[in-house]
């Protein structure tokens, strides 16, 4: 919010209510930016999307895109979807099946002003520019699914949006077509001038997408900032788990920690007051007995569960705190974990990280 | 077995009177029958006057069934049910409905009459009206129920698009349901053509202006069996041949 | 349209047969004075609902024989009749449909014409425009409903016409009589031809002027017992008691002439 106020182009407070449902969400973007809203299910990540583009009307707070207000509850102001400047990228694409992909693209500019010959030529270049030349007069359902989805951000692309809404633009694709697809699309969102929201419950699309992440649970922003500072300092749970790290709350008197009355970290941070801790799996150590020596950091714990990640094995670990631990398959293999078996955990304090949870 | 059984009960129920329709057939005098000026205007003006219906069920039911499907207004389940009206009323008392509103002295045929010296009973205009009356229900329903199961979310992807109501109309959710639109098309066509009761009652019954086949079936019956059952024949192969054409154009392709 | 009608005719023909028998609990009643007895079954054409149900009443409870009518179109009785349906009197409004029935050896004796009944010019009540005869009908914007050539008031109005030298164009060919009818009630046309006791039976919507040339197209109502009649005496006796004084003014006074 410390930016000066002339350079944001979309300017927000989106308030939707529905039911026991309330999203609140105060958003703003700049001009080039490429914003990322994540969230588990139910987030309201889709409602505020909706709301941005006009599906859906806002109950109270307000929506202004370059100093033009389109939606304002209080003030009774409402542009409805077919007069904001918008392009969306729908998580199924949405491509219309009775016309050509080329006709898709055509379809916005046309309703915006060009006649026929100049709306299909914009989106011949378009799709030239997707790569999709050669499948301009291909329907949408003898499009692979990466094709599909350069169809769709050509179409909501070809229109010249000022405000970019993608919803789970990359969700529908398999594995290996989500990484090609992701590379282009991070090119073409570098390439827009205009505000992008991009609204993914994936973390590695967000991180490699988006300049800057907004992170909604439950209708209202738990987190916000860059990709570096979110990784590095998770403050929920869920954050945590996108970002693959252990994450604790508890009080701190310099480098000790107390997360519970009879349990405590040493951390390598110095902070006095409420703090969050942090450490990746990949910083536990698991013994079959007590370890002495050099780790400050060691308790008893109970195998909960074992999961394939990656290369290794993720162990659940139960026990004063709940703790993921990453051994390699060898190790795992030696130490024989499996669940039920009591095992040490230890970390050292020069990997975990403290900082304000104020 | 326990669907196939009645199953093919049903089709020999739906069948048999067919058969025996043809097997009371005068063969022998059939094409000179065929060929008379009165039968071949009457079919004329039965084709002629259920396309031009069906045309006035389009332009009018399928608005009406957008109406139904997608716009949220207080009293649409009571509009529903007025929509299906035609379809329990008697045909005969739709024609005299019809007369109390459009006839000379009707709500609005006293005006039209006044205003515009027209009187709509006993003109082919008449047929068209009747027929639209009793088959647009049909049209109705049938695109109703393909709005409601086309996906809205493609208009909402119009909208984005910049188009408003009407180009979202004409350009994606007619596309869509295109093949229910044909198909009710189909089955209002259908009904229009059989239609009798509110024809000869609002429409009257003169050879060439209003005698659309059904009607002079049913003239016929009263002196001559086998005319009836011919020209009962020459509708049903016009419907059959008419329909069977539309189906694969239409609806499968 | 015509069977659900005719089926409508039928069940409250039924029905009022029904309701005046639970009265008088004749089934068990000895019989009337002529020594007949039990029931009887009449169809006859449509145009007699009215008149053929008032003599039904009193000859019920003149001779304590119960009498259950079927009442449509005369051209469907007699197909009716030839397909075995049980009846004991046939009485038709044309002597075609008659004949139809005897052709196929289904009468007992000679029919005989009971009554007459011949066609009038219907107009609105109050006759606006003045009719007197046909040939007001071929003014240029008269509006005129005739019978389908098909049915027999179609027939008789050809009839006349000619007999006139009456060139008319209708604007209509009605089905049958009633609904030619109906026409003037509603106003659709401004005149009809019609049989005098139907338009002496809406006589609180339409007039019914007389014309001379009605006389060359009068419709004979032959009526006869039927071969495989299960109650002939009852049906001797009811044929007897049509021709009588008693229905011949139930006749006359729905506008039948009679013989």
């Amino acid at each position: 919010m410390s930016e000066p106020a002339g350079a944001r182009l979309l300017d927000a407070h989106l308030v939707v209510e529905r039911g026991d449902f309330r999203l609140d969400l105060p958003l703003t973007i700049n001009p080039g930016e490429v914003v990322a809203l994540l969230g588990p299910n139910g987030a309201g990540k889709t409602t505020a999307l909706r709301a941005l583009a006009g599906l859906l009307p806002l109950s109270a707070g307000h929506l202004t895109l370059a100093g033009r207000e389109w939606d304002h509850p209080d003030r009774r102001v409402w542009i409805p979807t077919e007069r904001r400047p918008i392009g969306v990228v729908f998580q199924d694409y949405l491509l219309f099946p009775h016309l050509t992909a080329l006709d898709n693209v055509a379809f916005g500019p046309r309703r915006h002003g060009l006649g026929r010959q100049q709306a299909r030529q914009r989106a011949a270049d378009w799709l030239t520019r997707m790569g999709l030349a050669a499948h301009a007069r291909r329907k949408p359902r003898q499009l692979s699914g990466g094709q599909a989805q350069r169809v769709a951000l050509a179409r909501a692309l070809a229109v010249e949006p000022a405000l970019l809404l993608l919803d789970e633009p990359l969700a529908a694709l398999d594995a290996g077509t989500r990484l090609d697809t992701r590379a282009q699309l991070h090119r073409h969102l570098a390439a827009h001038t205009g505000a992008t929201l991009l609204v993914t419950h994936d973390p590695l699309d967000a991180l490699v997408l988006a300049d800057r992440l907004v992170i909604i649970e439950d209708g209202h922003v738990v987190q916000e900032g860059d990709a570096a500072t979110i990784t590095a300092r998770p403050r929920t749970d869920y954050v945590a788990r996108l970002v693959g790290l252990n994450l604790y709350r508890g009080r701190a008197a310099g480098q000790r920690v107390r997360l519970s009355a009879d349990f405590g970290l040493t951390t390598g941070d110095r902070h006095d007051g409420e703090v969050f801790v942090a450490f990746p799996p990949s910083a536990v150590a698991l013994h079959p007995r007590q370890p002495d020596g050099s780790p400050r950091n060691t308790w008893p714990a109970t195998i909960a569960g074992v999961q394939r990640h990656g290369d290794n094995l993720r162990i659940q670990l139960n026990g004063p705190i709940e703790v993921a631990a990453d051994v390699t398959p060898a190790a795992a293999a030696q130490l024989r974990l499996v669940p039920g078996q009591r095992v040490w955990a230890a970390v050292k304090a020069a990997e975990t990280r403290a900082y304000p949870a104020g | 077995m326990a669907l196939l059984l009645p199953a093919g009960l049903g089709l020999l129920f739906l069948v048999l009177p067919l058969v025996g329709l043809l097997a009371r057939a005068p063969w022998s005098t059939l094409p000179q029958r065929l060929t008379e000026p009165a039968v071949l205007a009457a079919l004329r003006l039965s084709v002629q006057s259920a396309t031009l219906a069906t045309v006035l069920c389009l332009a009018l039911g399928v608005p009406l069934a957008w109406l139904l499907a997608r716009v949220q207004f207080p009293g649409r389940r009571l509009v529903r049910a007025l929509v299906t009206v035609p379809l329990v009323l008697p045909p005969v008392v739709g024609g005299v409905a019809l007369l109390l509103v459009f006839g000379r002295r009707g709500l609005v045929g006293s005006w039209l009459d006044a205003t515009f010296g027209i009187t709509l009973p006993f003109t082919t205009t008449a047929v068209v009206l009747a027929e639209a009356f009793v088959a647009m229900p049909f049209l109705i329903i049938a695109v109703e129920g393909a709005l409601r199961g086309a996906d809205t979310r493609y208009e909402e992807a119009a909208a984005t698009l910049g188009a408003g109501r009407w180009t979202t109309f004409t350009h994606v959710t007619l596309p869509l349901v295109a093949p229910g639109v044909a198909a009710g098309a189909v089955l209002c066509w259908a009904r229009a053509l059989g239609e009798f009761g509110a024809t000869i009652t609002f429409a009257g019954n003169y050879p060439g202006r209003t005698q659309t086949m059904p009607v002079a079936v049913y003239l016929a019956l009263e002196t001559d069996l086998e005319a009836a059952i011919v020209l009962s024949l020459i509708l049903l192969t016009v419907s059959v041949v008419i329909l069977a054409s539309l189906r694969d154009r239409w609806i499968s392709g | 349209m015509r069977s659900v009608r005719t089926a409508l005719v039928a069940l409250t023909a039924l029905a009022m047969v029904g309701l005046s028998g639970c009265g008088d609990d004749s089934s068990d009643q000895p019989a009337g004075g002529d020594g007949v007895s039990g029931q009887l079954t009449v169809f006859a054409a449509a145009s007699l609902t009215e008149s053929f149900t008032r003599i039904g009443q009193d000859f019920e409870a003149a001779q304590g024989v119960k009498v259950i009518f079927n009442f449509a179109g005369s051209s469907a009785l007699a197909t009716q009749i030839n397909e075995g349906a049980p009846a004991d009197v046939f009485a038709s409004a044309a002597p075609a449909n008659m004949d139809t029935v005897l052709d196929a050896g289904n009468g007992d004796g000679e029919p005989v014409t009971f009554a007459r009944n011949q066609l009038v010019i219907a107009v609105p009540k109050g006759n606006p425009d003045g009719v007197t005869s046909l040939s007001d009908l071929t003014k240029p914007d008269a509006k005129v409903a005739l019978c389908a050539e098909q049915v027999p008031c179609g027939a008789a109005a050809g009839k006349a016409l000619d007999a006139a030298g009456v060139a008319l164009t209708p604007v209509t060919l009605e089905r049958d009589v009633k609904a030619a009818l109906a026409k003037v009630r509603l106003g659709e046309v401004d005149a009809a031809l019609v049989y005098r006791t139907d338009a002496r039976a809406a006589t609180t919507d339409v007039d019914g002027i007389e014309f001379p040339e009605s006389a060359e197209a009068i419709n004979d109502y032959p009526i006869v017992v039927l071969k495989d009649a299960a109650n002939k005496a009852a049906a001797r006796a009811f044929l007897e008691y049509v021709r009588s004084d008693t229905g011949r003014n139930v006749l006359t006074t729905a506008g039948f002439q009679v013989p």
